[in-house]
């Protein structure tokens, strides 16, 4: 696994991770962060837990071809995705997308763009527990039409 | 040849199997879905009537078109829903 893209069941430190990201670079200007985290609640259900399952291998795989794309298309001092797996409750911190560049546009746009091509293209999946029994989140059409934007 | 094929997600749990190995001589995904679809209706409505059935040849999407190799691991998965 490439050290700036993680796949992990451990909780992660926004802080530490942003120093990280930073550390000893005096060309960044610009740090966006994108945190992503369990709600309790899911079209209309209670989610009691949530359970992530991946294709280890491919997901690694697609998530550095992201951020590979993201270096092409903008310009990006560092970035760094973490994007967690297994049981995760409500208010758990799922993903972590960060993006550093000299001014704040290339940042906030890459941010976008890598959070916008994970959903609808690393191979993750929800399954959650709700009051009527468990299931797999369904994929959203807003998700594909967010992602196909940056395709215009 | 044989294939390596992963089931993931709901197709995991339609067809209660994660993996398998088969000696098959399907050219394409398409003619290997054909083959596991021949196996009754569960594999046929999970596989082959399923509009949004996604695949990857070796970690890479794939289409049905896409041809196989000796060894080469081919999965099945629902759309993806991380993030």
């Amino acid at each position: 696994m490439s050290e700036w893209v993680r796949v992990q069941t451990e909780d992660f430190d926004l802080s530490t991770e942003v120093a990280r990201l930073r550390a000893g670079r005096a060309d960044i200007g610009a740090v966006v962060t994108f945190v992503g985290t369990v709600r309790d609640i899911n079209q209309g259900d209670t989610v009691a837990t949530l359970e992530l399952e991946h294709y280890p291998g491919m997901t690694e795989k697609a998530l550095n071809e992201i951020r590979d794309e993201a270096h092409r298309r903008w310009h990006l001092e560092n970035s760094l995705i973490i994007h967690r797996v297994g049981p995760l409750q409500p208010q758990d911190q799922i993903v972590l997308v960060a993006t550093a560049s000299r001014h704040r546009q290339d940042a906030f746009e890459a941010a976008q763009f890598i959070m916008d091509y994970l959903k609808t293209r690393a191979p993750f999946w929800k399954k959650e527990q709700t009051p009527d029994g468990p299931r797999w989140v369904d994929a959203r059409d807003s998700d594909r039409a967010a992602a196909e934007r940056w395709s215009q | 040849m044989n294939v390596n094929i992963l089931y993931f997600a709901s197709l995991r749990e339609q067809l209660g199997t994660a993996q398998e190995t088969l000696t098959t001589e399907a050219a394409t995904v398409g003619a290997l879905l054909e083959e596991l679809c021949s196996r009754g209706p569960q594999w046929q409505q999970a596989l082959c009537d399923n509009p949004h059935l996604q695949m990857a040849v070796d970690q890479t999407v794939a289409h049905r078109d896409t041809s196989l190799r000796d060894g080469a691991e081919v999965a099945f998965f629902p759309p993806v829903t991380g993030g």
